[in-house]
């Protein structure tokens, strides 16, 4: 085996070395579908994680939904009456009260607008993430919020500052100010940088229908639920159903799966993944067939005087895995010095999980593409090959 | 025919080799009942014209083919009783062979050329690679060792390949046509550089040819037709007639 091993080694890498200009050819053509595979992962990250953020770094077990709303944080609508219920189940050890909502934020310096997420959530409960930097929320009315690390890249605000966002309530677009207490880590929802307001200032500021101004009711989209035992999530799930009315309940990968779009696009985008490697399985197939058959009376010879299968076998396969292992360490260091020239707007993450299936896969598919011509470099008659038959 | 020729022990014997072949219009018996011996230090050519058979028991000598039926003892050894993996480490260890063309692999320079030989029998040491080196040098290549083979001629090429055909010591060298691609000058040189490596090193040597001219450095010329070994020039008056005459 060492024997095989060595000689295959010298014969490919000499032969590499001798027509270094064509394999370096191959492994650029690698690197680029290393650079288009692991962009479209990271545009997958980054559209999925701008999607799922703030929903998958909540330390929440369950989410309560309304009933029959499929698990559509917009569409559930939760009275305020509803909590007490929730949290005098048994398991719950607490739960926070949620909503969601699209404002603008007027940023100081020209007056332009940001788009962002208000979160409305409860003051020490479930929901109201950490902050990193400043104060978390005082209280239910205070007219403070948490502003994430995306929103203070954007706008370059800070602990201590004020901030304005513009809402329509009614007919009428309203003004409404807030003191940044706090700055949080990345928290996106809904592809938005979000801001993190009480609840029941959420309520009062929040864009709403005519209808809606004048009500006294405080309504939130779901109830985040914190249970004093993870492994009971079913438990508690069909206690939660049973004793509390016209709710349905979810976990956190539902929830997120459940997002507008998300499934699909994630589904695309990996779909488009996908079809990339198997064009690279292709190129460097159609790349190595053409090779050996461009050397079927080298090969030939090799054969005839005395060179064993596995050692032309295992040549090749070395030789494949060279030409994919440098092209795909080009592909991602020109990955990562592209990625140095995005500016924070593009949704673009690279996460360390999804790079590196993505890398594996890329090294996977020079061996796979190259299984075709391994195999017909073996099954060379050097008879033939040398015109001797 | 089974001709029996006088040598000095043998390297290579065989015993009524067949070889047939089934086509859509019957069987070809491309060689037909052949037995011949080659001693250790004796050099000859198979002549013979188009369709003869000379390369296909050329093929079968270098392990290369198995025949329908027959003995090719190598050393002693059955080359038809072997299986395929047994053959392939008796062309890499006992058997050496040079081809028309395309002889050399072309990535690798002169020397790594005939060093191949010595890798691929793990005989590559340092005593190895002084030898190659020689080898090179001898046959007239010593300022051309570390140069690929695009970057030499077809006879030096030729020469590279008659190297590594010694190199590692085999009992039997084959050449089949070594000399198609080279001109009449370069092709008395090389076949007489061979003839002369194959006596010095006491090899077993054939020459497989059609130009009958290279036959004055063999020691014997065997010449087959339709399948069958016809006749055997021995010893230089014969020789020198069979070439003088020009024709099979």
């Amino acid at each position: 085996m060492k024997q095989i091993l060595t000689i295959s080694t010298y014969l490919a890498v000499k032969e590499i070395w001798r027509n270094r200009g064509r394999f370096l050819l191959v492994s650029l053509v690698i690197a680029l579908i290393t650079l288009l595979v692991l962009f479209i992962a990271a545009l997958g990250e980054g559209l999925g994680n701008g999607n799922r953020e703030y929903i998958s770094k909540l330390n929440a077990d369950l989410v309560v939904f309304q009933g029959k709303s499929d698990f559509l944080i917009q569409a559930s609508r939760l009275g305020r009456d509803r909590l007490a219920a929730v949290r005098r189940v048994d398991g719950v050890q607490d739960a926070g009260m949620f909503g969601a909502s699209s404002v603008n934020l007027i940023l100081a310096d020209d007056n332009s607008t940001l788009k962002v997420a208000m979160l409305g959530v409860e003051p020490g409960h479930t929901g109201e993430p950490r902050v990193l930097e400043g104060s978390q929320l005082s209280t239910d009315l205070a007219e403070e919020t948490l502003i994430d690390a995306n929103t203070a890249i954007r706008t370059g605000l800070t602990v201590g500052d004020t901030l304005t966002v513009r809402v329509t309530q009614g007919t009428r677009d309203e003004l409404f100010k807030l003191r940044v207490v706090g700055v949080t880590d990345g928290q996106q929802y809904s592809l938005q940088p979000s801001i993190f307001v009480p609840f029941f200032t959420w309520d009062r500021i929040r864009p709403k229908s005519e209808a809606e101004v004048n009500s006294l009711t405080s309504v939130a989209n779901v109830f985040l639920v914190k249970l004093d035992d993870t492994a009971q999530v079913d438990v508690v799930s069909q206690r939660l159903t049973a004793q509390v009315g016209n709710i349905e309940t979810a976990d956190l990968k539902t929830t997120i799966q459940s997002l507008p779009g998300y499934s699909a696009q994630q589904s695309t985008l990996n779909t488009q993944g996908g079809f990339t490697l198997f064009i690279g399985i292709l190129v460097i197939g159609g790349f190595f067939q053409i090779q050996i058959l461009q050397k079927v009376s080298q090969i030939g010879v090799l054969k005839a005087i005395g060179t064993a299968n596995p050692i032309v076998a295992a040549s090749s396969i070395i030789q494949i895995v060279i030409v994919t292992v440098i092209g795909v360490v080009i592909g991602a260091l020109l990955t990562f010095l592209f990625s140095l020239t995005f500016p924070p707007t593009v949704p673009i993450v690279f996460n360390g999980t999804t790079s590196a299936i993505a890398i594996i896969a890329l090294l996977l598919i020079g061996p796979l593409g190259g299984l075709v011509s391994i195999r017909y470099a073996v099954k060379i008659e050097p008879l033939k090959a040398l015109g001797l038959s | 025919m089974n001709t029996e020729i006088n040598s000095t022990p043998n390297a290579l014997e065989t015993r009524s080799v067949v070889k047939t072949y089934q086509t859509d219009f019957g069987t070809i018996q491309a060689v037909d009942e052949v037995s011949l011996q080659v001693g250790a230090g004796e050099f000859v050519a198979l002549v013979g014209p188009s369709g003869s058979g000379k390369t296909t028991m050329l093929s079968i000598l270098a392990a290369l083919l198995q025949p329908t039926s027959g003995q090719i003892l190598l050393d002693g050894d059955d080359l038809a009783g072997m299986n395929d993996k047994e053959r392939v480490a008796m062309r890499r260890e006992k058997i050496g062979f040079t081809f028309q063309a395309n002889n050399l692999v072309p990535y690798l320079t002169a020397v790594e050329n005939v060093e191949l030989m010595l890798r691929l029998n793990k005989r590559l040491d340092k005593a190895g690679k002084l030898r190659a080196r020689e080898l090179l040098a001898r046959l007239g290549l010593g300022e051309r060792l570390h140069n690929l083979p695009g970057q030499m001629s077809g006879g030096q090429q030729q020469r590279v390949a008659i190297a590594r055909a010694l190199i590692h010591n085999p009992s039997l060298v084959l050449a089949d046509e070594p000399t198609a691609s080279l001109d009449t000058e370069r092709a008395y040189q090389v076949v007489e550089t061979f003839a002369g490596l194959i006596h010095e090193q006491n090899r077993a040597g054939i020459m497989v040819t059609h130009d009958l001219r290279m036959c004055i450095y063999v020691d014997r010329v065997l010449m087959m037709r339709d399948g069958k070994l016809v006749r055997i020039y021995t010893g230089q008056e014969e020789i020198k007639e069979l070439i003088g005459g020009g024709s099979h």
